[in-house]
């Protein structure tokens, strides 16, 4: 009975010895590509799952309007250990906001704010 | 037609105190003099995030200008020249500040009008103290 209930719902990873392959195309094993599992390239599999776990912009949630170079606090937070830059696809900021970070953290770069390469002491 | 500006330049660590607010009043003066006003403010010693020229401290100042772009020129110049600062970067201000002043605008009409429901997401703080329209339901959010 466990198995009737679950039957109709189809997801899961369970293989069931009745109902192997063909029947349903999605589920069927090994034999598929490589699949999206949610990860960071966004639909690209024929759009299966579609929203990965809504990321929500830090600036646009908090209605932060100015990012200034100089609260170093905050742009460190969107620069990874190498100094890089984090892309925007990870920290889920939208694309105005990214560039006023952007700009933001350049300029703290170029009055030893923040490094250029390594972590910030 | 007057542009703000911020400059912000680092001094080498090993300065006196009196030497430094010499300097500052110097570059103030400087802006005043040519019908500016500049306000400044002295952040102290602070730890450079990459060695420059020999130092890894800077005392950091961070200057508040309003002028027109030639006397900021004219501080640049004079910042070029003065031995103990090792580091200055300017910011024009008045397009941003301008910005911002928009964006506020339009956050508090719409907190007045707080009758109609905007579409756009502004989370108005349910309890607009009004003495006049008040709505019992406000934005939906």
């Amino acid at each position: 009975m466990a198995e009737e209930t679950k039957a109709p719902a189809a997801s899961g990873g369970e293989s069931r010895p009745e109902r192997s392959g063909g029947d349903r195309p999605e589920r069927s094993g090994p034999p598929r590509g490589p699949r999206p599992g949610g990860g960071p390239g966004g639909p690209r599999e024929g759009g299966r799952k579609f929203f990965r776990r809504k990321k929500v912009c830090k600036f646009c949630a908090e209605k932060i309007e100015a990012v200034n170079y100089k609260d170093v606090r905050l742009l460190a937070q969107f620069v990874a250990e190498s100094g890089k830059i984090t892309p925007r696809r990870l920290t889920g900021v939208c694309t105005p906001h990214q560039r006023r970070l952007s700009r933001a953290i350049k300029q703290a770069r170029n009055i030893a704010l923040l490094p250029f390469a390594g972590r910030a002491q | 037609m007057n542009r703000s500006y911020e400059l912000m330049f680092i001094v080498r660590p090993d300065m006196v105190e009196e030497d430094l607010s010499k300097l500052v009043s110097t570059l103030e003066s400087s802006v005043t003099s040519a019908s500016g006003t500049a306000k400044s403010e002295v952040w102290g010693k602070r730890r450079l995030a990459y060695r420059v020229g020999k130092f890894n401290d800077g005392i950091f100042v961070l200057m508040m200008i309003e002028a027109t772009g030639a006397v900021v020129h004219e501080v640049e110049r004079r910042l070029r020249v003065t031995e103990p600062v090792i580091k200055f970067l300017t910011v024009r201000t008045d397009e941003e500040l301008k910005r911002l002043d928009k964006i506020k605008k339009i956050r508090d009409s719409k907190k007045k009008a707080s009758a109609q429901p905007a579409p756009v997401a502004a989370p108005v703080a349910p309890a607009t103290p009004d003495a006049g329209t008040e709505t019992p339901a406000s934005a939906p959010v």
